[in-house]
């Protein structure tokens, strides 16, 4: 599938990380499950990411895959704009990514299309933001003290993304 | 397959059909989740679960606090085996750091994750006697889980939500007290469990009602990310101690025992051999016990003694340090798993640099395997359906997060 990988890296932890598009991800899933090289047979999990930052990719899924037979793990991220939060569903490859995905969208709004019975499953029904979103506060925004510039460091403050 | 072929044709629904709430609180849930169940008579049609009832957003507060602080929200997850949670959290954080155990404190872990899942297990197979009828063996197995409590409390002070050991290995050593208490708990349990055991395993009513309840097969559990004792009582030996090895589960000689139809009664015999050879991990670790230092030397993270800290600068420094979460922490993401009660444990981590995680997700078994709950007792009956959601140990902590 040419064209289709954007880019890979070899993580801290010494997995494979492929990137690609959304349009691809399902075809790179099944390859990746179906190829007699490739037998990445289980879904070790998938989860939602939001990097407020990146303008117009701002949200992502992360799937892990194993690979029972050689031992192996991949994993697999995608990125795409927060206003367009469409994404291909996986459970067509695997069920256990049905209520996988419900918990994302329930998190971050992300809309698996195709997905049987996309709804919330963690919070409840009438909740109408996606709280894993960065610009929800967990507790009272004039906290400050927990800042990290104040410690001359470039990390996130957790309450500064407006 | 049979179940489904129940009810492919009309003519077999007798009467009409009746909606009916088991849960949120039905005292053989176990727990707060609720199923909608469409019920024929006795026999189950549909089943729709619903759960979140405990739901506390730990992947959110773990983006709001410094890694020592997260310890506490994996103690309630699977809060059967929370030793289990914490030390995988440990173990996630030590592979970002890149900080290695001596092999004294890998071997105490395994003790004390050995344990846990002891209890854990124990809590499923008497709650599975609970429900064919058996309360007895449950009272009894109790009692022997107090003991491992006790050693618990030993280890770290309290019980049930642990907070036991520390990131860079454990916050104290054994005490003689656990000592002592341990060789007594080695050499008693045996025959106490196998007592139990001998009560239900091969109790004609006990096979009667479990053989067939809730089966799954070895292919569709895999297909719904099964991991832990449910998929191998399917069959498959997937093990995370085995397939990646963490705290030198390599150094022990253990069999990962498989099941053959993935139904209630293969789940509960899993898990009764899963305790014996959790016990034979415990003897080689224990009788193997190197000497050396329970922890690491990584000051950056692991708390100076405190002696030293109200005399000597370098140690009040570093305990402000640890304590304000002010050390520099690499820029990167680990996947770390741990075998824990119910499977595959995962903390998938995503670190800016930060004092706190930017992202953490956990692989929670129990979440990923209950989807399966409603094919798995879809034609069965509802005494069978309670049957087999006591023998999946589904635990709310864990589902919820």
């Amino acid at each position: 599938m040419p064209g289709v990988i954007r880019a890979s890296n070899i993580a801290l932890d010494g997995m494979l990380n492929l990137q690609t598009s959304r349009e691809a991800i399902i075809g790179v899933l099944q390859l990746l499950r179906d190829d007699e090289m490739m037998r990445f047979n289980f879904l070790t999990t998938l989860c939602g990411i939001h990097h407020p930052d990146l303008g117009g990719q701002e949200l992502g899924v992360v799937y892990h895959l194993h690979n029972w037979l050689d031992n192996v793990r991949i994993r697999v991220k995608i990125s795409f704009p927060k206003d367009d939060p469409h994404v291909p569903t996986a459970t067509v490859l695997w069920p256990a990514a049905n209520w996988m995905e419900r918990q994302e969208y329930d998190f971050y709004g992300i809309v698996f299309t195709g997905h049987p019975d996309l709804r919330r499953i963690l919070n409840v029904d009438d909740l109408d933001v996606f709280p894993m979103r960065k610009e929800y506060r967990l507790e009272d925004g004039t906290r400050t003290d927990k800042d990290d510039r104040f410690f001359g460091r470039d990390g996130h403050v957790g309450q500064s993304f407006d | 397959m049979q179940v489904q072929s129940y009810f492919s044709s009309l003519d077999n629904l007798d009467g009409e059909l009746a909606t009916l709430n088991l849960g949120p609180t039905h005292p053989a849930t176990h727990g707060i989740f609720q199923n909608v169940l469409k019920m024929d008579g006795e026999k189950i049609v549909s089943a729709e679960p619903t759960i979140g009832y405990i739901h506390r957003a730990f992947e959110k507060i773990a983006e709001h606090r410094p890694y020592n602080q997260i310890t506490t929200l994996t103690d309630r997850l699977n809060y059967c085996s929370s030793p289990i949670n914490n030390m995988g959290w440990h173990m996630t954080v030590e592979k970002l750091i890149g900080c290695e155990l001596p092999k004294r404190a890998q071997y105490m872990r395994v003790i004390i994750m050995e344990l846990s899942r002891i209890a854990d297990h124990l809590v499923c197979d008497t709650v599975i006697g609970v429900d064919t009828g058996a309360l007895t063996g449950f009272t009894y197995m109790f009692q022997e889980r107090e003991l491992i409590y006790e050693l618990f409390e030993e280890v770290c002070g309290s019980r049930l939500t642990t907070n036991i050991g520390r990131i860079g290995g454990m916050e104290r050593d054994f005490t003689p007290v656990f000592h002592s208490k341990l060789k007594t708990f080695l050499k008693e349990f045996p025959a106490r469990f196998e007592e139990f055991n001998s009560m239900l395993e091969r109790n004609r009513i006990f096979m009667d009602r479990c053989i067939g309840a809730g089966p799954i097969s070895g292919e569709r559990a895999m297909a719904y990310g099964f991991t832990g004792p449910n998929l191998r009582a399917a069959g498959v030996d997937y093990d995370v101690r085995v397939m990646s090895p963490y705290s030198s589960y390599e150094d022990f000689e253990f069999d990962i025992p498989v099941g053959l139809n993935g139904d209630t009664y293969d789940r509960f015999v899993v898990r009764q051999e899963e305790i014996r050879q959790s016990l034979r991990i415990v003897h080689q670790a224990y009788n193997n016990l190197p000497e050396g230092p329970y922890h690491a030397d990584v000051p950056d993270f692991y708390l100076p003694e405190k002696p030293d800290v109200y005399t000597k600068m370098e140690a009040l420094i570093y305990h402000f340090k640890v304590v304000m979460a002010e050390v520099p922490v690499p820029v990167g993401e680990v996947y770390h798993s741990v075998e824990g009660g119910n499977g595959e444990l995962g903390f998938y981590l995503i670190s800016d640099g930060g004092r706190q995680p930017y992202r953490l997700h956990f692989r929670r078994p129990c979440f990923i395997y209950y989807q399966a709950y409603p094919e798995m007792i879809q034609g069965s009956l509802l005494s069978d359906a309670i049957l087999t959601m006591s023998s999946m140990n589904v635990i709310a902590g864990e589902l919820d997060a």
